[in-house]
């Protein structure tokens, strides 16, 4: 007992002294040096080795690490980072790459043609999926000399020119990946490599990612932060905490809730910024389940698009920062067309269509995001919406796994998808309605199993054809036949509002924002 | 039967223990719709078949259940706990890793909340029925009835965000390079707000069971044997009822312990405390097979120790208790 109660005294004082020492916080974090960037990070990503990390985590921290051989601006047109200069062909079939020169990898390498035609023709080719489809399109990569690379297509494939970007097709060391098996895991031992602004310095996993700047970075007078810091905070109304108690200056998109944007906007300090979304362009739809007897006939398709308040999602859910769709086509997306757009809701209308058609009550289940707040919440005002105009709903509530594997598996009636368009209908829109990319065990593509000869045939004309003019005409088409088709129910032009501290200059500055890499922004 | 004999038998029966929920958990975790191959296509945004079987063919995820269930056990057999397939590392590492912390946690947790929960149980039983008692009472209730999520993140909006005095989340204070003693009092700021709010609910606990025990003891005849002989109030208190009316608080605390280990999930996810709470939750969304199953056995294995120790503990509360 007397030991008992001696080292009981001894944890009270102990616990007393903790507290005594704790300095206020906001003292501390003026001393703070400025030449550190604090971002927070959620999910914690698989891994940040280029080309394995297919994620948004992976990337935005990677993105500062790996380069591409170009770099997009937001009305996505290419800028030079790795390749200096590059020509494409008239007729679109032959793309020529002048690599910059005195590149180094980050182990003291140089970087040089073989490594641009090992990254493109080989890496990512057998890592990531979506380059797999596009270098289907590819004849043949080769170097010409040790600082030009010459691509030859097969046929024209127009979007081409928009994959070389960090994340996409990034730029990998050659000289460590050549004769490893890309087919396994990523490499677990070994420092990550890139030519990028910032080198790897250390990863405490649950906790932070370091990076420090690359002294040797080929672009002078950048990187001007020194330390980039990603901590991981799986909480978002923590990660809305510690942006508010100055721990955090960068909370990227997605990575708090829309209503906690709103309030944090409000603070003084804080800026925010819907910027750097333009190549990715995600959208939120409906996917409806095409095989389900019940939405053979259009008009019940239409009747769920009549239904739906997508100005209400808009508005009250998503606090004004994700535009209501108009059609399958978000307005970033090249050949747009503002000629066709679904009908507004009318909420009679489809209580009419219903009646019509003989709806008996049969239960749609409606399967939701586990993405957080702002999803569940918009699931809950389309169930109500559909409700209103007397459909009998279930709200199916699952985890990440669980959805994935109903919407591969087909298992839904109503779903909800958020995808990223990559900045060309070929690239990011056709995927979702072809009825080539209908394939039981994938959770992504044409997951609704809509299938139409006449849009088949459009989006593949649009894919082919060199002369923009003929594209516009092809992708026009195609947006009224989805429209008319009601092939899906499309909801928000999405995009995630980056919340940080105004002092930081030049934050975003490329179509791809964050994910770009950090290397332009400075501390005023 | 001598303590050595009882601790082999008590040994054996915590390894089939340990046995049955590894094989349990398998089971259970399978049983979940998807797999940790469509959680990375999801995460990932793109996959093509190809993408998915490639996943589960490195994960070992095509084969059969019981074949993969019986080389599961084989290699805890052999001490391996596997890979995690998401992180791609041993999950022995990633377990270690997180440990400390976790027990860094829960360990003040548990002696703050046993050391307040006692004191105050106690003082609320001396003066039943008066304001002190009222007070505790209803303070205890509180934090009983009220989420611990909400507590820890009004805790950090008032301390952190406000007012500024403490860290709201992580371990230490990172890019500070502090070291030595430096470093131990930096860790030891950012364990007062998780510390404080984790203990709190417990601290609840352990005050009602004492006050209740204690009025309950104080009844007794041998309480007012020891009083008839002239001992003090304070001799009486102390010896005679703290003593017996600890041994159900003891035996509740041994059993929360090793449930505080796994049970720190939402304070270690609100404070980004990098424990293995936080660990099991992560792998559990993610289907993170081989990490979830280590951390579970590892968080059952502690909390088997901890029952162990409550028995040892009760011969050092009362002696006239044997272990059998």
């Amino acid at each position: 007992m007397h030991i008992n109660r001696r080292t009981l005294i001894a944890s009270a004082a102990t616990t007393a002294g903790f507290m005594a020492t704790s300095l206020p916080l906001h003292a501390m974090a003026q001393s703070a040096p400025s030449n550190v960037i604090n971002v927070a990070l959620f999910p914690e990503p698989t891994t940040i080795t280029v080309g394995w990390g297919q994620t948004g985590p992976s990337q935005l921290v990677g993105g500062n690490i790996n380069e591409g051989l170009l770099r997009y601006d937001d009305k996505l047109q290419p800028m030079p980072c790795l390749a200096t200069a590059w020509t494409v062909s008239k007729d679109q079939m032959v793309y020529t790459f002048t690599l910059k020169k005195g590149v180094t990898w980050h182990d003291g390498k140089p970087f040089d043609a073989q490594d641009a035609v090992f990254s493109i023709d080989k890496f990512t080719r057998s890592l990531n999926p979506r380059v797999r489809v596009a270098m289907q399109s590819v004849e043949s990569v080769k170097a010409l000399d040790s600082h030009t690379v010459e691509i030859r297509m097969k046929e024209v494939f127009a979007p081409f020119i928009g994959l070389f970007d960090s994340s996409t097709i990034p730029m990998a060391p050659r000289h460590l990946y050549e004769n490893t098996d890309l087919s396994g895991k990523p490499p677990s031992t070994g420092p990550i490599i890139g030519t990028g602004p910032y080198k790897y310095k250390e990863w405490v996993r649950g906790s932070y990612i370091h990076l420090v700047r690359n002294e040797k970075y080929h672009e002078a007078g950048i990187p001007k932060i020194d330390n980039v810091y990603f901590h991981v905070i799986p909480d978002a109304a923590s990660r809305a905490a510690a942006f508010e108690s100055g721990k955090i200056d960068v909370l990227p998109g997605g990575t708090v809730e829309y209503f906690d944007v709103a309030r944090l906007a409000k603070l003084p300090g804080v800026a925010v910024s819907s910027k750097g979304w333009e190549k990715f362009a995600p959208m939120a739809w409906l996917w409806i389940n095409h095989r389900n007897p019940l939405f053979q006939d259009v008009r019940m398709r239409q009747a769920i698009e009549l239904a739906v308040d997508r100005d209400a999602l808009s508005k009250v859910v998503w606090q004004g920062y994700a535009p209501a769709a108009t059609g399958p086509f978000p307005s970033q997306v090249p050949f747009y067309s503002k000629a066709v757009v679904q009908p507004k809701r009318d909420k009679a209308k489809a209580a009419k269509l219903l009646q019509e058609l003989g709806y008996k009550g049969q239960t749609i289940r409606l399967l939701g995001l586990p993405f957080g707040e702002t999803w569940n919440r918009s699931a809950e005002l389309v169930r109500q919406n559909l409700l209103e105009a007397g459909f009998k709903v279930e709200l199916v509530a699952t985890d990440l796994a669980g959805s994935v594997s109903k919407q591969s598996n087909w298992d839904f009636d109503l779903a909800f998808t958020y995808m990223f368009q990559y900045g060309d209908p070929a690239l990011g829109i056709s995927r979702n309605y072809v009825s080539s990319e209908i394939k039981k065990g994938s959770p992504f593509n044409n997951v609704g199993g809509y299938q139409s000869a006449k849009a088949d045939a459009l989006f593949f004309r649009g894919s082919r054809e060199a002369d923009p003019q003929k594209r516009a005409e092809a992708y026009a088409e195609v947006q009224k036949t989805l429209i008319d088709d009601v092939a899906a129910v499309w909801l928000l032009e999405l995009n995630f509002p980056t919340v940080y501290r105004s002092k930081i200059t030049n934050l975003i500055n490329s179509g791809i924002g964050l994910n770009d890499s950090i290397a332009r922004a400075s501390i005023r | 039967m001598n303590k050595l004999s009882f601790f082999l038998r008590r040994l054996v029966q915590g390894f089939a223990t340990l046995l049955l929920i590894a094989v349990m958990n398998f089971m259970l975790i399978h049983a979940a719709p998807g797999d940790p191959a469509t959680v990375l296509a999801g995460e990932s945004g793109s996959a093509d078949e190809q993408f998915l079987q490639e996943l589960r063919q490195r994960f070992d995820l095509d084969r059969p259940l019981p074949q993969q269930l019986l080389s599961y056990l084989g290699r805890l057999a052999q001490g391996d706990l596997g890979d995690s397939y998401r992180q791609q590392a041993p999950v022995i590492d990633l377990i270690m890793d997180r440990l400390p912390a976790t027990l860094l946690l829960t360990i003040s947790a548990f002696v703050l909340s046993l050391l307040f929960g006692v004191t105050l149980g106690a003082w609320a039983s001396r003066h039943v029925g008066k304001w002190q008692d009222t007070l505790i009472t209803t303070f205890s209730m509180l934090f009983y009835a009220t989420p611990l999520y909400w507590v820890a993140l009004m805790a950090v909006l008032v301390f952190s965000v406000q007012l500024g005095w403490l860290p709201g989340f992580g371990f230490e204070t990172v890019g500070a390079g502090y070291s030595g003693l430096a470093r131990g009092l930096d860790i030891a700021q950012h364990l007062v707000l998780p510390t404080l709010v984790l203990a709190l609910f417990y601290m609840a606990i352990y005050a009602r069971m004492t006050r209740a025990s204690m009025l309950e003891v104080a009844h007794q005849d041998f309480v007012k044997t020891a009083r008839a002989k002239g001992l003090s109030e304070g001799r009486v208190l102390r010896s005679h009822i703290l003593r017996n009316a600890l041994l159900p608080v003891v035996t509740l605390a041994g059993m929360q312990a090793g449930a505080m280990v796994g049970g720190a999930v939402l304070i270690e996810t609100v404070f980004a405390w990098p424990g293995i709470g936080r660990l099991l939750f992560e792998a559990l969304a993610q289907r993170d097979y081989a990490l979830l199953l280590g951390t579970f056995l590892v968080t059952a294995s502690i909390a088997v120790l901890f029952n162990l120790l409550t028995d040892v503990v009760y011969t050092l509360v009362d002696p006239r208790i044997e272990l059998s």
